[in-house]
């Protein structure tokens, strides 16, 4: 095995601290040595999606990034953005339209939609289509994923 | 799906980055962006004894504006930054116009233009647009520093002129003369995905709208960028009509390219899709080139 | 109180599932738990000659290793999911087995497994473990799996042939003798993968002390597993605990029982005494969860110059894979979608199922009924053109009519029991297609006018039968709390499809109560401990159903209770709200959950015969399957260039009876649609000659994104089954079946002047070029 490194990150505006192997997948850490499990893992090849975070406020595929990569950044997961009392308006949206079916692809989306949707507050329906392609769902055909965007962005707005 | 075991330098400089190339060697991957690398790596289809990451080394990620017009990219920008980038938009339209194309936001947030360059992947658009372009590329080692074209830079699949103790620092492009249009097109099954065909285009014209120069670089069809020279020699000093630009398509799909078939597509299709977008992309070029 | 069934109710489960707080499988932590890694094979037949695992046991970390022999008497071939076929049927069952120990029979089958202290350890000595095979040859090609001289899959049978099965009906012969028009033609499906975005685990843990064994699962049929694992292990079923909780979608591959992981790390945790978890990886799960589709037929249709179907035939072959864990299930549901929605007279299909070394196929979304309904649907178009008919106008003919049904196939269904579809009315579901789509519009003015300028539209019209909600059973539990909130416990596992809502509907309306005060539970086998499984679209069917059933003695109980402590007769009482209340008297009522602390008091006499609590079990098994209906239709654009596609709309006009909840239904067939288009254009496994899988990533193979898919314009349609109270039919597999007959038709007719047929399924861009070519189109 080899050394173990430290690391400071923050994440969801908590700062931890941990050593860990420096091959150890940021996907794995969060999910596992922080128990932040809602950030899923779908491929470990970086296609599905499933496991989108924001890295200093950027989407990324956290499985591939090292987690000692992530020292002295910020990140936010999706426990991070609403609680079931008190959801984001992207998850209300989601909820309203039936934006997902079995979910795990959910917090993937959500994830990638945080900034999409700030740095483009009145996406068309291709922009929408555009901005998601990059995470895969098998259970809703997207459809209602794309309402629940055109739902959220009026709702941002309003 | 998870990564073999390494040893692991994060250098908070070049200098010192290098020194850990110049020690190990064959033994080291650089870590940029990691978009490709750590694919690779969980997939275990690389096993590095020792990774050396850039991402520490603050002052190799800048997009700045050249004397003559031109534009140097940091190795370690983001695909992200270079896209949104206002110097880019204006100086390399071309630069500008290929970002989206690759791959998705999430990979675009993390890749790196060098890194995307130095893996030198035959479908990566940066490849062959760093070709069209004429890019030069500067590498580091600890012996020196040195200048490549883009053209000399790539010598096959995923191999290119980078020594294992160099590093490349920085993609630099000229600015474009006067009437000179550009184009990108390409075929891909899902946006994300590894284009099934793709070529840039660049093309000159005199002040008569004659064409002067033409550079037609595909992605996706041989084992690293290539350069449709025939069809280019084809095009010198012609006037622009249908019918030339048809047959100098045909003439690339036809002489200049040698594609292969693969799970994703044949040769013959492959060699179709490519006269079709040749002909679209010199369209599309020429027509800006006319302003 | 207004119903909610029928409404567009948000669900009950979303809120955790929005904010990553629902329990998946791998989000299970115990302390002490150690991970496993398995060893799989690289080819796809060899002999194992010996496997050397002692530098993978020395490695840091490295808690244990096992192999077949390592198991001793505990190896055993994993049971068959299905009951044997009756008697006259050739069917030689060869199931899968936790760990190859002779050979290996395809790419992916596990040698051994390494259990260590992270994943990442136990993929590192994977890497350590030496296996000495010997090549074999291999069985990559079903179309030469039975020849004489292939190579044998399993040694000790005489060939590769897994099952051979006639079906008749009518005289074939005779009616071909007939006929006025025979299209014969042959029909080419390769394998997808179901691509489920959650790749399937196991989380095992043994409680020495308690004798307890529990075990997390991604399946999709719980308590088989439970019961299973109980009978493998000798534990009694209540010692066995088997929890399938949020799951990342299922698709038909998450219910195998067993698949060697789900046998092998129940079986770690009781050796070592430790919770062991193993986690699928992508690549595993495009190599060792099992896949579909792929059939080769001869087929055949008689008709009269009217266009009158006389009759159907096709011989095939089903590629089973390695194994034949789930029969003839598939080759069935082929069989029993091969006439579509027609009257069909006369009716002769041949399968021979056939070994080939690649992994074991079962049941994805569909389940041989997108096989069957490409079928009839292209020998049905290529008739219409030889005919010079309408394709509408060759299909209302054909119909079987609304008073026809009960409908009798006079063929055996996937369950061995004969065919019959319980009810429909299929001419108005295809005039509302027709309707909706503007299918005479569309073929009179707008193709004529966009072919003028150069484009290739065409239009696709597709109907399909899908049999659904077949038994045998399942249950549910039903209990009133002192909270006024009501549980519901049910066998079968959930993947997405809303039971924690479109349940707890019925159960609301039932108890009138509100739908988010209902609280349900499925797939833990201590919850509920009967019933089979999420499969074959029969959730809204068999398992509503029983929650109907239970919740309406619970209805009983409450009145009968309320009507004495309010003292008032039954039929004034009405539920409301969450109470009971005398009807015209409002201030006489009296809350569910002081109903309930009143059902079960804690001093005083019970009547004797009383049960306490306001609790009931009941369970639902339907006489036979109830037939779903619908039509698909569909305009796309082809680009002669560069064969992509553009859809420009897509209409569904479906049948399944009684909605429940018309936002899930609509969501199930989005699902459907996109799975379906995949199917059609995207997604192929692709072998090489050496059964080696060549895309093996989601890189390589295309899961359709957001951009792929169209907007899907749903109508509904009800003819409710009379074969179950709430009169409702199975969705959840009826988006997927029709589309890639679909995608046949409307490239097809997007090339008016091009003589081609598209009798092959996946197409793709590279396909349709190759098909094209030869015609020069877009030149």
């Amino acid at each position: 095995m080899s050394d173990l490194y430290q690391l400071s990150v923050t994440i969801n505006d908590t700062e931890y601290q941990r050593s860990v192997e420096p091959r150890m997948l940021l996907s794995d850490f969060l999910r596992h040595d922080i128990g932040l499990s809602g950030t899923h893992v779908g491929c470990e090849h970086g296609v599905c999606g499933a496991c989108t975070v924001l890295f200093d406020g950027q989407p990324i595929r956290s499985c591939l990034m090292f987690a000692v990569q992530a020292d002295g950044h910020e990140i936010l997961t999706v426990e991070g953005l609403g609680t079931p009392d008190d959801l984001h308006v992207i998850q209300e949206a989601f909820w309203e339209a039936h934006g997902l079916q079995c979910g795990f692809c959910t917090p993937g989306f959500l994830m990638t939609l945080v900034p999409f949707l700030e740095e483009n507050p009145d996406p068309d329906e291709a922009e929408i289509r555009h901005a998601i392609s990059g995470n895969i769902c098998r259970c809703t055909g997207y459809q209602n994923i794309v309402e629940a965007v055109k739902l959220a962005a009026e709702n941002m707005r309003a | 799906m998870k990564p073999p075991p390494f040893e692991y330098y994060n250098p908070r400089s070049l200098d010192e980055a290098l020194s850990h190339l110049a020690e190990h060697g064959y033994d080291a991957k650089i870590l940029a962006g990691g978009q490709s690398l750590v694919p690779m790596l969980n997939f275990r289809l690389a096993q590095p004894a020792v990774l050396v990451d850039l991402n520490k080394i603050a002052d190799l990620a800048y997009i700045q504006a050249g004397n003559s017009g031109g534009i140097q990219v940091g190795t370690m920008t983001r695909h992200a930054q270079v896209e949104r980038d206002p110097i880019i938009a204006e100086r390399a339209p071309l630069i500008h116009e290929t970002m989206p194309m690759i791959a998705t936001s999430q990979i675009r947030s993390r890749g790196t233009f060098g890194g995307s360059i130095a893996h030198a992947d035959p479908s990566a658009e940066l490849v062959a647009i760093s070709v069209a372009l004429e890019g030069k590329f500067r590498l580091r080692s600890q012996s020196g520093e040195r200048e490549v074209p883009a053209t000399d830079f790539f010598l096959g699949m995923f191999t290119t002129q980078l020594e294992p103790e160099e590093i490349l620092v920085e993609a630099s492009f000229p600015s474009l003369p006067p009437g000179t249009g550009w184009a990108i097109e390409e075929i891909a099954r899902r946006p994300h995905d590894f284009a099934l065909v793709g070529v840039a285009v660049v093309v000159t014209l005199h002040s008569d709208q004659r064409i002067q120069n033409a550079r037609i670089v595909f992605l996706s069809v041989g084992d690293g960028p290539v350069v449709a020279e025939k069809a280019a020699e084809s095009l010198r000093d012609q006037a622009p009509s249908p019918n030339l630009l048809r047959a100098a398509a045909e003439i690339a799909a036809a002489e200049d390219i040698d594609p292969s078939n693969d799970i994703h597509a044949s040769a013959d299709y492959r060699r179709h899709l490519a006269k079709v977008l040749t002909r679209q992309a010199l369209e599309t070029a020429i027509e800006r080139a006319k302003g | 109180m207004k119903k909610s069934i029928g409404e567009r109710i948000k669900r009950n489960e979303d809120p955790r599932l929005l904010t990553g707080r629902a329990l998946f499988v791998d989000d299970v932590q115990l302390a002490g738990m150690l991970h496993a890694a398995f060893l799989r094979s690289d080819y796809a037949h060899a002999r194992i000659k010996g496997i050397d695992a002692s530098a993978a046991r020395e490695h840091p970390g490295v808690v244990a290793v096992f192999t077949a022999e390592d198991m001793g008497e505990d190896w055993a071939p994993g049971p068959s999911n299905v009951a044997p076929p009756p008697g006259d049927v050739v069917f030689h069952s060869r199931t899968h087995v936790p760990l190859a120990k002779d050979k290996v029979r395809y790419v992916g089958e596990p040698i051994a497994v390494v259990v260590a202290e992270s994943r990442y350890i136990a993929e590192d000595a994977v890497e350590d473990i030496f296996v000495d095979l010997e090549m074999l040859d291999v069985v990559a090609d079903l179309e030469t799996a039975l020849d004489p001289d292939a190579p044998l899959v399993h040694d000790d049978l005489d060939s590769n042939l897994a099952a051979h099965l006639i079906q008749d009906k009518g005289d074939y012969q005779a009616a071909r003798a007939t006929a006025d028009v025979i299209v014969t033609r042959k029909i080419d499906i390769d394998r997808g993968a179901a691509a489920a975005m959650e790749n399937r685990g196991v989380v095992a843990d043994w409680d020495e002390k308690g004798q307890q064994l529990t075990v997390w699962d991604t399946t999709q049929a719980p308590i088989p597993i439970r019961n299973g694992l109980a009978a493998r292990h000798g534990l009694s079923q209540s010692q066995v605990r088997v929890i399938a909780p949020f799951i990342g979608g299922g698709f038909g591959p998450k219910i195998l029982l067993h698949y060697p992981e789900e046998i092998m790390i129940p079986w770690i945790s009781i050796q070592l005494c430790k919770p062991i978890k193993w986690i699928e990886d992508r690549r595993e799960n495009f190599h060792a969860t099992t896949q579909e589709r792929r059939q080769v037929h001869e087929a055949e249709m008689l008709l009269t110059r009217e266009g009158k179907i006389l009759g159907v035939s096709h011989t095939f072959l089903h590629d089973t894979g390695a194994y034949d864990p789930y029969g003839l299930t598939i080759p069935l549901n082929t069989q029993s979608h091969a006439t579509g929605g027609y009257h069909v007279p006369n009716y002769h299909s041949e399968v021979k199922v056939a070994f080939t070394n690649k992994m074991i196929t079962t049941p994805v979304r569909g389940a041989g009924r997108p096989q069957g309904i490409f079928l009839v649907e292209r020998l049905l178009d290529i008739a219409a053109k030889e005919l010079e008919m309408d394709p509408v106008e060759i299909r209302k003919l054909n119909f079987i009519p609304s008073e026809a049904f009960p409908y009798e196939r006079e063929i055996i269904d996937q369950a061995f029991s004969p065919l019959i579809f319980d009810s429909g009315n299929y001419q108005p579901v295809m005039d509302k297609a027709v309707e909706t789509i503007g299918y005479h519009h569309f073929i009179n003015e707008e193709q004529p006018r966009l072919q003028a300028e150069g484009k290739h539209v065409g239009i696709g019209i597709t109907p399909f039968v899908e049999t659904t909600g077949v038994g045998p059973y399942e249950g549910a539990r039903i209990n009133i709390e002192p909270s006024g909130k009501i549980n519901v416990a049910t066998g079968v596992g959930t993947q997405g499809q809303g039971h924690f809502t479109s349940f707890a509907q019925i159960v609301a309306d039932q108890l009138g109560v509100d739908v988010g005060d209902v609280n349900l539970v499925t797939g833990d086998s201590t919850e509920f401990h009967w019933g089979t499984g999420t499969f074959a679209s029969r959730g809204a069917v068999v398992a509503a159903n029983a929650i109907n059933a239970s919740a309406k003695i619970v209805r009983e109980k409450v009145l009968k209770l309320a009507s004495k402590i309010l003292e008032a007769p039954e039929e004034e009482l009405e539920l409301e709200d969450g109470y009971v209340r005398v009807a015209d008297i409002p201030r006489m009522s009296i809350s569910l959950g002081d109903l309930a602390a009143e059902a079960n008091p804690l001093r005083g006499a019970v009547e004797p015969g009383t049960e306490p609590g306001l609790e009931a079990t009941a369970y639902f098994g339907p006489q036979y399957g109830a037939a779903a209906f619908g039509v698909h239709a569909m305009i796309i654009e082809v680009d002669p260039e560069t064969m992509m596609i553009d859809i420009k709309r897509y209409v569904v006009a479906e049948d399944c009876g009684t909605i429940l909840n018309p936002l899930i239904l609509e969501g199930q067939i989005h699902g459907g649609v996109a799975m379906g288009i995949g199917n059609a254009y995207f997604e192929q496994l692709i072998y090489d000659e050496n059964a080696q899988l060549l895309n093996a990533s989601l890189a390589d193979y295309l899961v359709p994104t957001a951009c792929e898919i169209p907007t899907i314009e749903v109508e509904h349609l009800e003819t409710r089954s009379p074969l179950n109270p709430l009169g409702t039919k199975g969705v959840g597999e009826a988006g997927t079946i029709p589309v890639p007959s679909l995608f046949a038709q409307a490239i097809e007719n997007a090339f008016p002047d091009h003589d081609f047929e598209i009798l092959e399924m996946p197409l793709s861009p590279n396909k349709l070029f190759e098909i094209l070519h030869k015609k020069e189109v877009g030149q």
